[in-house]
């Protein structure tokens, strides 16, 4: 009896393993594709999927409150600043795969692998066969018995933890903020530096406007049939976003011109039917 | 299932994260497989809190949020400035301190 009430104590119900094998290869998957993604919002995005999973193993595992901690500060609020700051970094922050050192990568890879040995046979060789459960610890509820360890055990770190919030939230401020050193230019210095420099005068060229196509993202036509770099904002250029169309127009241009001068031949060969008919009069 | 393969889950997420923290070279990356390794250690924290059937470990898991949350936004604000300075999130760029 004892020893099915031990196996008891110490292996899940089918239903958590179900979940543990299927959302663990989620898991996984997301943490891979975190590190292999090459676009820094797909790496986001995976690790997002990644933390819902582990939420959902902290439910599993007994920890309610941390469960929705997990989702409202990790994938809401830490994953959003992420995103936030892809956004305002990410136009040029293109991750180049050539390596600056050599072997580098074949190296990290041993390295990892080497780590994943040393933890794995670690865990292999402890002796973790007792397992209590938190079934008695959260009887008189999950977020009640936390509270009550927070506020009496554990209360000097969580004052020190105050602290260190309002440090970070200073730093990030102090950190981010830029101190404008000189005055702003007006609008008639900005003018009369243009005219100084003498490189570009008027206003910049409008994008192209063609037959088919007319957006921001598409370069208008030099005379020579070059699209031009200018018409196009420097961000979309970055970010290689321009859609050139310029081909296809002159493409177009050409079959049209090629149409015209069918038409133009039909009736320079259509003449001749006049002259038939003169001569069947005659 | 044995509990203990939710540690072997973690164990694994960790050397993912600290692998991609030597592969990766966009700062950002880098600094997303830091949150990976982090959140690794929750899990082993939550799995440990279980096997002892006590909620010290939850609590341990707490902090460490409270920590990766302050730390996130001072990593960020540094990437930020850094990329405001020289251009480009990349760790290979940041060479001032090279003789």
């Amino acid at each position: 009896m004892s020893a099915t009430a031990q196996l008891a104590a110490y292996t899940t119900s089918t239903g958590e393993a179900f979940q543990f094998w299927v959302l663990g290869t989620v898991a996984v998957i997301g943490a891979l594709c975190t590190v292999l993604m090459r676009k820094a919002v797909h790496s986001a995005l995976c690790l997002a999927g990644t933390m819902i999973v582990l939420a959902v193993f902290y439910l599993a595992n007994g920890a309610y409150f941390l469960g929705v901690v997990q989702i409202v500060v990790y994938t809401g609020a830490i994953m959003m600043l992420f995103l936030f700051v892809v956004m305002l970094v990410g136009v040029t922050a293109a991750d180049s795969l050539k390596e600056t050192i050599q072997g580098q990568r074949w190296l990290a890879l041993l390295c990892g692998l080497g780590f994943g040995v040393l933890l794995f046979a670690g865990i292999g060789n402890a002796s973790l066969t007792q397992f209590a459960g938190t079934g008695r610890a959260n009887a008189n509820g999950n977020v009640q018995g936390l509270a009550a360890l927070i506020f009496t055990k554990y209360v000097f770190a969580f004052e020190i933890t105050g602290a260190l919030l309002i440090t970070a939230a200073v730093g990030a401020m102090v950190l981010t903020h830029r101190e404008r050193t000189e005055r702003a230019k007006t609008q008639r210095e900005l003018a009369e530096q243009r005219v100084r420099e003498g490189k570009h005068l008027p206003p910049l060229p409008a994008p192209g406007v063609y037959a088919r196509h007319n957006a921001v993202d598409i370069p208008g036509l030099l005379p020579d049939g070059t699209p031009s770099e200018l018409t196009v904002s420097r961000t979309l250029r970055e970010r290689g976003q321009v859609r050139d169309v310029s081909a296809e127009a002159l493409g177009d241009l050409k079959a049209l011109e090629q149409r015209a001068e069918e038409r133009l031949d039909r009736t320079r060969i259509e003449p001749p039917h006049p002259r038939r008919t003169e001569e069947a009069s005659k | 299932m044995n509990p203990v393969n939710y540690l072997y889950l973690s164990a694994l997420l960790f050397t993912i994260g600290a692998t991609g923290v030597l592969l990766r070279r966009n700062a950002i990356v880098v600094f997303m497989c830091v949150e990976l390794m982090l959140n690794a250690c929750n899990l082993a924290f939550v799995v440990f809190s279980r096997m002892h059937g006590n909620l010290d470990g939850q609590i341990i898991a707490f902090f460490t949020m409270v920590v990766a949350a302050a730390e996130v936004v001072v990593g960020l604000a540094i990437i930020v400035s850094l990329f405001r300075a020289r251009h480009s999130a990349s760790v290979d760029d940041a060479s001032l301190m090279k003789l």
